[in-house]
């Protein structure tokens, strides 16, 4: 973006998010009666929509059962989706596609080069690593499924690097998960989620298992990331001052649907909904 | 004379090559009625001390504690299994951290609830009154119907009350909160800080809470103590160290809590090897 002439900045160019969801549907069915038929759905998510821009964050805030969790999973396709599209970008890079692409209808095969795009980070630090992996093994394992044409020692040298990135030492590589503190933990699965060298990454609760002054460590390297990396985060929380810290913009999510989305600044200083105030007030103050 | 005097608590663990010093001489008391709060990050000690209160820690050689726990005149550190069994729960009950695992999946949350209640007061008739009547306490809707529902038709807040209706069951002298809110979501935690708030009027007992975060302390905790490496740092009035922290590392702790609107660049972190040297 160094050139500043209006025919290479046009805003319908800049205006184009990475992300960005239509009416985002997830219903699960309930089964009852004496033939298990369908008697009723669960909407989980309910007519969602939103946008992320190229390397910002958006926080998503909403209590447990809010849905927040199951729209980062469906980004992934691990939830299933009722309804709606999700339009992903992509980069400029040559194999990733230049127009959006509505990745809630891609099959199984198709979606598989946006599962390199896109990565997650996951809450629980504690279940999320396979404990009989070493580090080592844990990082690389996403790089054995899509660099498969890496060599042995460059695989190495890639955790090593990664190792870097999230502030563990390299010998960290050989070591297993238990032998981890939880904040270790979460940088374990940072790493792992950079690997592929990521566009976008879901954090889903990150933070909320950790201790407070650990809690500030991660949301820091998050942050030195994305400024390095040029990383685009959705940020699931129910912490709306770690949301309000960490996003440029929020939205704030309520048995399924989005009831307030506006600028991190403007949510804490002016938040319209009355579910919005409830969640401020919840928020411990010194 | 004090409900529960500590002095000068030792914990070691011996692992296979090394002794960890857990926690290094500590000393305090907490009056009836009182609430203390022991603040601190994880690997600091304040949850061994929390468990050596009834002796839930090892046994020796794994685990060695030294000093003197009084129970009013009761030495708990020289009681044998049969009198221990007597104050656990009876005494000082517990709520932990992660209620999804501290409840037995496989029985009813009244069945878990009577269990505590048939130990200790072993003349009790109405058992199952007394199930609905904590169950009720903890302001959980409709107990009659909800005694007889198994822990994962709950969600995290209500297996939380759960456990707070199980340790309370027996009316205890003194309740130990183990980081009873960081699993739950803030809207949660308010609640359950509320309801904790609430019980302590009503039953006049003593509260031990142990946590990592200073914001639920607000208003809540009498006294504070502030432990960093298995040593209290800092002690004194709740509102004073607040306002006013003297030890660097509680000011660290304080620091590092995100304040809605404040607007930093950047969180604050705690530098451990600077405090320590």
């Amino acid at each position: 973006m160094s050139e500043s002439s209006p025919e290479t900045t046009t805003p319908t160019e800049s205006e184009t998010p990475l992300l960005e969801v239509r009416n985002l549907k997830v219903h699960y069915p309930i089964y009852g009666g004496l033939m298990r038929k369908v008697v009723d759905y669960v909407r989980a998510v309910d007519d969602v929509s939103f946008r992320v821009n190229r390397g910002t964050t958006v926080g998503l805030v909403g209590e447990s059962g809010s849905g927040k969790t199951t729209i980062g999973r469906s980004i992934i396709k691990l939830a299933p989706i009722t309804g709606g599209q999700i339009l992903y970008a992509g980069s400029e890079k040559e194999n990733s596609p230049k127009s959006p692409t509505n990745i809630a209808e891609l099959s199984r095969g198709a979606f598989f080069p946006f599962r390199q795009k896109i990565q997650m980070v996951f809450q629980d630090p504690f279940n999320s690593l396979n404990p009989r992996m070493t580090i080592e093994q844990i990082i690389s394992e996403p790089l054995d499924i899509h660099f498969s044409s890496m060599g042995k020692e460059e695989k190495t040298a890639r955790v090593v690097e990664l190792l870097g990135k999230v502030n563990l030492p390299a010998d960290a590589r050989k070591r297993y998960p238990h032998e981890f503190s939880g904040g270790q933990r979460q940088r374990i699965g940072i790493a792992r989620a950079l690997a592929v060298e990521p566009e976008f990454i879901v954090c889903d609760e990150p933070v909320s298992a950790l201790d407070v002054s650990v809690q500030a460590q991660i949301v820091n390297l998050l942050q030195d990331l994305q400024e390095e990396l040029g990383l685009t985060y959705l940020f699931i929380a129910h912490d709306l001052a770690v949301v309000e810290h960490i996003s440029d913009f929020v939205l704030v999510m309520n048995q399924g649907k989005i009831v307030e989305q506006a600028p991190a600044a403007e949510i804490y200083e002016n938040p319209q909904d009355p579910y919005t105030k409830k969640l401020l007030a919840a928020v411990p103050t010194l | 004379m004090a409900l529960l005097d500590v002095q000068d608590l030792k914990i070691r663990f011996q692992s296979r090559d090394r002794v960890t010093e857990a926690v290094k001489g500590i000393s305090f008391s907490l009056e009836e009625g009182k609430t203390l709060a022991v603040v601190g990050e994880s690997g600091s000690g304040k949850s061994v001390t929390a468990m050596s209160l009834t002796q839930l820690l090892p046994k020796p050689p794994t685990c060695q504690v030294s000093g003197k726990i009084m129970l009013r005149d009761l030495d708990v550190l020289g009681m044998g299994s049969n009198d221990l069994r007597a104050i656990r729960g009876k005494d000082i009950a517990y709520i932990f951290q992660e209620p999804s695992t501290s409840l037995n999946p496989v029985f009813t949350v009244g069945y878990q609830i009577a269990e505590a209640i048939k130990l200790h007061i072993p003349g009790e008739t109405d058992v199952e009154g007394r199930v609905v009547e904590s169950l009720r306490r903890v302001g959980i809707r409709d107990p009659e119907k909800r005694f007889k529902a198994y822990p994962h038709e709950m969600s995290g807040g209500m297996q939380q009350r759960v456990m707070i209706a199980m340790a309370l069951a027996c009316e205890p002298k003194i309740l130990v909160a183990d980081e009873p809110t960081t699993a739950l979501d803030v809207t949660i935690q308010a609640q359950i800080i509320d309801l904790l708030k609430e019980i302590r009027e009503k039953l006049n007992m003593s509260i031990i809470l142990i946590t990592h975060n200073f914001g639920i302390i607000k208003g809540f905790a009498d006294e504070v103590l502030v432990m960093f490496r298995g040593e209290i740092v800092e002690r004194g009035p709740a509102e004073e160290i607040l306002a006013n922290p003297q030890h660097p590392y509680t000011k660290a702790l304080i620091a590092c809590i995100p304040r809605l609107g404040a607007k930093q660049k950047r969180l604050t972190t705690i530098n451990h090897d600077e405090l320590a040297g």
